[in-house]
């Protein structure tokens, strides 16, 4: 058996926008009710998480402003208010409300959002990194070993105190080395905000999102790689 | 749009409740009590339900089933630790426990729906109408299998289960109907099986749940075990008698535990009775609200984990909580309140009665979905990962654990060997690495045409919908068909054999029903002969001879017909002493009128 993940909303997979409402077939504004009938409209697999919510393309969320939405469109959504509907409508809600409870979690999240607008903008961002980042390289390296040290070591020794010491250090150090990533993250992200406000359609303006989109790329995977190996780390000193 | 009611199907106790002009509310028995205890027995006039068949727990402890709920969605490796404690006998049948009751055996969801038929007419009977819809209760933690086996039962019991909702949530809807909470709360829900803590954010009428966790084999029945546990020993060692032989006292030891477990929420020591077999006297001993605690305290201790746990995934602290709301009959323990308030640092609620707080919920529910309710809305997680099994036997998540749901995702399937017509996928919950650490849920085949390898692109969609229960779709993206898949449970009853046991439970209705007829007759000539008795003291003087005897003759009647099996017979005889004692009710109402108005002017009556 051999499978792959796919995002449900990869440019890859679009199909024909929505237009007509399945009901009655008169043209659809763009909400998720038809201005005729009032009947509920499938949210179409085109329409971006971003959309969905009615929020332009930026990384910096209000997250006030987005749970309010979220709760409005759960209310408009929800199965629990279409149990007197018909068949074809409740298979609707089921699904928007689906898609909704998607596009909040991923836009909820700092660093979901962004791994979902690089994936928009240019393709999946390469899930899980196989070997360190260049600058963390070495220490790395070390660290996988007094991790393997400190495994067969008698922890109640001296020897297994003073590798739990060095550990406990390393971990410090690795999530000061996290968290400054998400500063420089949060930078860009301002920057690639402030880019697309101007909405510049020069060569330079061009090259500017290509160089921001391949550092936030990069660093996202980094980060990704010092979380796992900080959670590998908490698990073995607990 | 019908009517539907709320149903707390519980471990211990079951309940249905009702929305009135905007307030729900539980609805009562013959008797008054609105709790049915969830205990179902074999008679040798068919099946009964409730307060009567719990006193057959000790008549007949091998024909009488309860804490059913704990067999829901479950095959008999699961509850192998804790066979010996039940004294009827379970045995397996493509994966579902069976209890063997006299001749026959049922699944669990099939004496679930006993219980449940039982509400059904209780509710039937108090509002004038027929029910055939209901909102369910669940612990939030219980698995796809488990959630599906309740939803079985319901259809058993003729009831179209609309929602499948999470008991603490469900506490938390009545507690949010009366209080109008916002804010964070944390739901500490202690049944009599089953242990859930949920966090929710309340906001404008939305009930988010933001992290649950829990243990679907953690209540009070583990309480009262280690309590019985204690007496058995004692009386091995003081009286040289192991009781496990004998399965009537072993089920007055849990009794007597669980009672004693219960009075010492309120006292600091109670006196504890137990009746030996074979005229070997009694065992007595005076049990103390420490000794209870200390039995009992590791117990507890295995709920604050999951708390722990639940406040990690939902990215909060203790001091984050703003409310603690307890539910569950276990929360009245004083060790309980104690340890709850010490972990979150604050005094629990308990306003509303733990005991109906879940049932009150799941009308509130009920009417939500009946369009009654219309500002609040509850936003449910799935309490589990959903997965499927990979090369190398590797669970492979595709929706978390505490997912806000309905939530969906989608799964590329394509074939590594050309022509190859099928894939072979196994549904996986739970949040261990491993394949076969997990929950099975199911398996199916997905049908692929025959291609060179790698060129077929099937796209399953795997959605949790609002009840927590798994549905499964494939698509070829290639024709743009979708292909039905037919999911074999793991753990769970086929089709087929849900739609048998919906016409067994007809067949067997006119059996259930007779039983229920006797009971209810022998109920009412008791209390018949109760007041007749009671009116011959009173007025015997009043009355002629000849009809005192006639009285006397037809109460003997009626006591001969109620120790029969015939609830005809006993009506008719309960007419006949009705006719019999017509003389003396007559002469007793006058004689009271004329006594009352003794002593009063004319001008006062008039």
């Amino acid at each position: 058996m051999d499978h792959h993940h796919t995002h449900s909303t990869t440019p890859r997979e679009l199909q024909m926008a929505r237009s007509m409402c399945w009901h009655c077939q008169s043209e659809i504004a763009g909400e998720y009710f038809c201005d005729r009938c009032v009947k509920v409209q499938p949210v179409s697999k085109e329409t971006d998480y971003f959309t969905c919510f009615g929020f332009p393309r930026r990384l910096t969320i209000d997250t006030g402003q987005l749970e309010a939405k979220f709760y409005e469109l759960s209310r408009a959504f929800h199965p629990d208010f279409y149990q007197n509907k018909s068949e074809t409508e409740q298979a609707i809600s089921l699904g928007n409300a689906a898609t909704l409870n998607t596009a909040y979690r991923t836009l909820r999240d700092p660093i979901q959002r962004a791994e979902y607008l690089l994936d928009l903008e240019a393709g999946a961002v390469k899930e899980i990194r196989t070997s360190p980042p260049a600058d963390l390289f070495e220490e790395i390296l070390e660290l996988q070993d007094t991790l393997d040290e400190y495994r067969s070591a008698d922890r109640a020794s001296d020897t297994g105190r003073q590798l739990r010491a060095k550990l406990q250090a390393e971990q410090t150090t690795l999530e000061q080395r996290k968290r400054d990533m998400e500063t420089r993250l949060q930078q860009l992200f301002s920057e690639w905000d402030a880019l697309q406000e101007r909405g510049e359609a020069t060569s330079q303006a061009r090259t500017e999102r290509d160089r921001l989109l391949k550092q936030m790329r990069e660093i996202i995977s980094n980060r990704t790689y010092v979380k796992n190996i900080v959670n590998d780390l908490v698990a073995t000193i607990g | 749009m019908a009517r539907i009611v709320g149903i707390d199907l519980g471990t211990t106790n079951s309940l249905v409740a009702y929305m009135k002009d905007g307030k729900p509310c539980v609805i009562p028995g013959r008797t008054g009590r609105a709790m049915v205890p969830s205990v179902v027995a074999m008679t040798d006039n068919g099946l009964i339900v409730g307060d009567p068949a719990k006193e057959h727990l000790t008549r007949s402890p091998e024909r009488t089933v309860y804490s059913v709920k704990r067999f829901m969605g479950k095959g008999l490796a699961d509850v192998q630790g804790e066979l010996a404690y039940f004294p009827y006998s379970l045995t397996e049948q493509g994966g579902v426990i069976r209890i063997k009751l006299g001749e026959k055996t049922y699944s669990p969801p099939q004496i679930s729906a006993m219980i449940l038929k039982e509400l059904k007419q209780r509710a039937e009977a108090h509002l004038g109408e027929s029910i055939t819809k209901t909102v369910i209760t669940v612990p939030a933690y219980f698995n796809d299998s488990q959630r599906q086996a309740t939803k079985d039962a319901g259809m058993i019991a003729g009831l179209e289960v609309l929602r499948i909702i999470n008991e603490p949530t469900a506490a938390s809807l009545a507690y949010g109907l009366q209080e109008k909470t916002q804010g964070t709360i944390a739901v500490y829900d202690l049944g009599g099986g089953t242990f859930d803590i949920s966090i929710l954010k309340l906001k404008n009428g939305i009930f988010e749940v933001l992290a649950t966790n829990g243990d679907t084999h953690l209540g009070g029945d583990d309480l009262d075990r280690q309590v019985a546990d204690l007496f058995l020993s004692e009386i091995r060692s003081s009286h040289g008698i192991d009781l496990s032989t004998y399965p009537d006292h072993m089920q007055a030891v849990r009794l007597e535990a669980e009672q004693a477990k219960i009075r010492l929420s309120d006292e600091l020591k109670t006196q504890v009775t137990v009746e030996l077999p074979d005229s070997r006297g009694r065992f007595t001993r005076e049990l103390t609200r420490d000794q209870l605690e200390s039995l009992t305290t590791n117990i507890i201790e295995r709920t604050l984990a999951p708390c722990r746990l639940a406040l990690k995934d939902a990215g909060l602290t203790p001091g984050d909580i703003d409310e603690i709301v307890l539910v569950g009959g276990s929360t009245r323990m004083p060790l309980v309140r104690q340890r709850v308030r010490e972990l979150f640092g604050k005094t629990p609620h308990c306003e509303l009665n733990p005991d109906e707080v879940v049932a009150l919920g799941a009308a509130v529910q009920a009417d939500i979905l009946s369009g009654g309710t219309t500002d609040m809305l509850l936003l449910d997680v799935t309490p589990l990962s959903l997965g499927i099994e990979t090369m190398g036997g590797v669970m492979s998540s595709l929706i978390r654990r505490n997912t806000t749901i309905p939530a969906s995702a989608k799964e590329m399937f394509t074939t590594y060997v050309d022509g190859q017509t099928g894939v072979d996928i196994h549904i996986l919950q739970g949040e261990r690495e491993l394949a076969k650490d997990n929950r099975s849920l199911a398996r199916f085949r997905l049908k692929v045409p025959p291609l060179p390898a790698g060129v077929p692109r099937i796209e399953v969609t795997f959605l949790i919908d609002a009840n927590g229960i798994l549905n499964v779709k494939a698509s070829d993206m290639r024709t743009g068909q979708t292909q039905s898949i037919e999911v074999k449970p793991s753990y769970g009853l086929s089709d087929t054999e849900v739609e048998r046991m919906i016409e067994d439970s007809f067949k067997f209705a006119a059996e259930d029903v007779n039983a229920r007829k006797l009971i209810e007759a022998r109920l009412d000539a008791g209390a018949l002969i109760t007041t007749t008795e009671k009116s011959l003291g009173e007025g015997v003087h009043l009355i002629a001879q000849e009809d005192v005897t006639g009285i006397r003759a037809a109460l003997s009647a009626l006591a001969a017909a109620k120790d029969g099996n015939d609830p005809r017979a006993i009506r008719a005889r309960m007419a006949d002493l009705e006719q019999a004692a017509k003389g003396l009710t007559v002469a007793l109402l006058d004689d009271s009128l004329k006594r009352g108005l003794q002593g009063k002017k004319v001008s006062e009556v008039t």
